[in-house]
C-alpha cells in the first residue's frame, strides 16, 4: 500500500532530521528524568493521604503523570519544527511529489511516537529503580495509551503549526491551550486532592479523565468505568487529529 | 507539454478579493525552454503552483504532461519536476540521503534512487557532495541541488520558480548553463519564471510576458524586441540647439523615423533597422554639414518591450510591486 510504503520514508527521514539533533536528543531524554527527581518526591505527602496507594511509593502515582505530561507537549514542539520544514520549503517539495498526505503526517507522528516511548521507558525504568510498584501490564497497557495520546497531540501540533506557518503565532496560542488543560488535568498532583469546585471543573477536561485511567492502569484496574472514559477520550483525541493533520496537509496552500 | 484556457485564480482576503491572474492561455510544445517574464506579484508564482497542483484554479482548465489538471492531479505530479523558490531541504540532513530519498517518493527502488542521485550529482556539479550536510552547502550548491531533487524522476517537463534568485553573477551564469543542457542535451521541457530581464533574454527561447495577472506578449526575446517600434538611435551634435533642430530635419528624411526627442544637442529617435540606417543618416548629415560629436545605435530591451505593452518599466513594476 502506497500509504505506508510513504510513511516509512517520512519517517525515515523524520528520524535522521531529530537524531541529527544529539544536543536536542539528549536534553529530550533527560527533562523527565529530572522531573521525577527534583519533583517528584514532593508528591509524597500527597500520596500518602491517599487511601488507593495506601503502601505504595510515590513513584506510582507520579511516573504515569509525567507520562501524559509528556504526551501532551509533544504538541507544542511537533509544530515549530513543521514551520521551520515549511520556510525551507520542505514541505512544498513533497507536496508537488506523488506521497500520499497522509503520509506526510503519519511519517513524522510515527516519529514522535518513536522519541516519545524512548522516553517513556526510560522514565518507566527510573520509576521501577525507585521503587514504583506497578503491574507490568498495566504499565503496558499505560504506555499504549500514551502512544495513543501521543499521536493525536503531536497531529493537532501539526495541524496548527501548518495552518499558522508562525512561530510567533503559534507560542501564545499553544501555550494559551496547554496551561489550563495541565492545571486542571491532575498531571501534576491528583485533583481529588483539591477543592470540590476544582474538581467539578476537571471533569470537563478530557485530559484530566486520561491522567486518571493512566493511573488506573498503573495500579493494576484494566476495567472500571473511569479507565474506560479515560482511554477512550485518549481514542477521540487521536482520531481528531490524524483527521485535522491529514486534512491540512491535503488543503491547499498548506 | 502544457496546454492552459482561461486559467485563473483569486484570492480573498480582508480587504477584498484580489484577481492574482485573471485568465492565462497559453502553450508549451515539447522541447520548449519557455519563461514566464513578469515583475513580483504578477501572477507568475501563482500560475506556476495551479499547474504544479499546489493549488486549484478558480476557473479555467489546463493539460499538463498529457494529463488534466483537474481530474487527474496525481498523473501531473508523477511526471513533472519542480523546483519552488523556498528551497528544498533543511540544515542538518545529508545530500545524498535527502536526493536518494526524493527519488523514492517517486517510486524508484533505493538502488535506482542512488544511481540517478549519482548521475545527477556529477551532471549538476554536486559529485562528492554527498556526505555533506545540506547547510554547509554554498548558495549554487543549494540551488542545484534544489534541481537535481526536481529532476530525479527523470521528468519529461520541469518547472523552475525564480531558479537564480539570491544567487551571485558567477553562480547564475553557471545555472544557466545547466538549464540550456537540461533543455538541449536531454531534451526537457523547461519552463521557468523570472523577474530578470537579463535572465529572460539570455536563457529563454520564448517568452510569456506577464502584468497583473494577465499574459501581455508572447514571442521569442528577439520578435518581442522587433515589436517595439525599432532600434534607438542616439545622436550629438555641436552647434547648440540649432544643430539639434537641424539634425532632426535630417533624420525625419529616413524611412519609418519616429518618436523623436531633443534635449540641448542630443537628439533622440527610433528606426526599424538602425544598423542600416546609420550609413544613409552619415552621410546626409554630412552633406548639409552637421558636425556629430558620437552616434549610438542601441537595440530595444525587453524592459522596453514591457515598457511598450504595459506602460511602465519593469524596475518601476517591481517597485511599485
Amino acid at each position: 500500500m502506497r500509504v505506508f510504503h510513504d510513511t516509512w520514508l517520512i519517517y525515515v527521514r523524520s528520524m535522521r532530521q531529530s537524531l541529527r539533533n544529539p544536543v536536542w536528543v539528549f536534553i529530550g531524554l533527560l527533562q523527565p528524568v529530572l522531573y521525577l527527581f527534583l519533583f517528584g518526591p514532593l508528591t509524597k505527602l500527597f500520596v500518602q493521604s491517599d487511601p488507593a496507594y495506601a503502601g505504595k511509593p510515590w513513584q506510582t502515582m507520579f511516573v504515569p503523570g509525567i507520562l501524559l505530561q509528556l504526551g501532551l507537549f509533544v504538541f507544542m514542539g511537533v509544530g515549530f519544527g513543521l514551520i521551520a520544514e515549511y520556510r525551507a520549503g520542505v514541505i512544498e517539495r513533497m507536496r508537488v511529489s506523488p506521497v500520499s498526505r497522509a503520509a506526510l503526517l503519519l511519517g513524522r507522528v510515527g516519529r514522535d511516537v518513536t522519541l516519545l516511548t524512548v522516553q517513556a521507558a526510560i522514565l518507566v525504568l527510573f520509576g521501577y529503580l525507585g521503587g514504583m510498584d506497578a503491574p507490568v501490564g498495566g504499565m503496558l497497557l499505560g504506555m499504549l495509551v500514551l502512544v495513543v495520546l501521543c499521536t493525536g497531540m503531536a497531529a493537532i501540533g501539526y495541524a496548527m503549526g501548518l495552518t499558522l506557518k508562525s512561530e510567533d503565532a503559534l507560542a501564545p496560542l499553544a501555550n494559551t491551550l496547554l496551561v489550563p488543560v495541565l492545571l486542571l488535568s491532575g498531571i501534576m498532583l491528583p485533583m481529588n486532592a483539591g477543592p470540590g469546585w476544582l474538581q467539578t471543573i476537571a471533569k470537563f477536561n478530557p485530559f484530566s479523565w486520561i491522567v486518571t485511567a493512566e493511573r488506573r492502569l498503573f495500579l493494576g484496574d484494566f476495567s472500571s468505568s473511569s479507565t474506560i472514559t479515560g482511554i477512550l477520550w485518549a481514542l477521540v483525541i487521536a482520531a481528531l487529529g490524524v483527521y485535522l493533520g491529514t486534512r491540512t496537509f491535503q488543503r491547499e496552500n498548506a | 507539454m502544457i496546454h492552459a484556457k482561461g486559467l485563473a485564480r483569486t484570492f480573498k482576503t480582508r480587504s477584498g478579493t484580489v484577481e492574482a491572474v485573471r485568465g492565462v492561455d497559453f502553450d508549451v510544445e515539447p522541447g520548449e525552454l519557455v519563461g514566464f517574464l513578469g515583475p513580483n506579484g504578477a501572477g507568475k508564482t501563482t500560475t506556476l503552483r495551479m499547474l504544479t497542483t499546489l493549488l486549484q484554479p478558480t476557473s479555467g482548465s489546463a493539460t499538463v504532461a498529457g494529463h488534466d489538471l483537474a481530474s487527474d492531479p496525481i498523473s501531473v505530479r508523477r511526471s513533472i519536476g519542480y523546483v519552488g523558490q523556498g528551497g528544498s531541504s533543511t540544515p542538518e540532513l545529508i545530500v545524498g540521503e535527502e536526493l536518494a530519498l526524493q527519488g523514492r517518493f517517486y517510486g524508484l527502488s533505493n538502488a535506482e534512487a542512488q544511481q540517478r542521485g549519482g548521475e545527477l550529482a556529477a551532471a549538476l556539479d554536486l559529485a562528492g557532495l554527498d556526505k555533506r550536510k545540506f547547510g554547509t552547502l554554498s548558495g549554487g550548491q543549494k540551488r542545484r541541488l534544489d534541481i537535481a531533487m526536481g529532476l530525479i524522476h527523470s521528468p519529461q517537463l520541469v518547472f523552475l520558480d525564480e531558479p537564480t534568485t539570491g544567487l551571485d553573477p558567477q553562480s547564475r551564469a553557471n545555472l544557466w548553463n545547466h538549464i540550456r543542457s537540461l533543455n538541449a542535451d536531454h531534451g526537457m521541457t523547461v519552463f521557468l519564471t523570472t523577474h530578470y530581464l537579463e535572465e529572460a533574454d539570455a536563457l529563454c527561447d520564448r517568452l510569456l510576458v506577464i502584468d497583473k495577472g494577465q499574459i501581455v506578449a508572447e514571442g521569442s526575446p528577439d520578435e518581442l524586441k522587433r515589436q517595439v517600434s525599432g532600434d534607438s538611435v542616439e545622436l550629438s551634435v555641436h552647434g547648440g540647439a540649432e544643430g539639434a533642430e537641424r539634425a532632426v530635419s535630417v533624420a525625419k528624411r529616413l524611412d519609418g523615423a519616429h518618436e523623436f526627442t531633443v534635449d540641448g544637442e542630443s537628439v533622440r529617435f527610433r528606426v526599424p533597422r538602425g544598423d542600416e540606417a546609420l550609413p544613409t543618416l552619415l552621410r546626409n548629415l554630412d552633406a548639409e554639414g552637421i558636425s556629430l560629436a558620437s552616434v549610438g545605435v542601441h537595440r530595444p530591451t525587453l524592459d522596453d518591450v514591457f515598457l511598450a505593452m504595459t506602460g511602465r518599466s519593469l524596475r518601476d513594476a517591481e517597485e511599485g510591486a
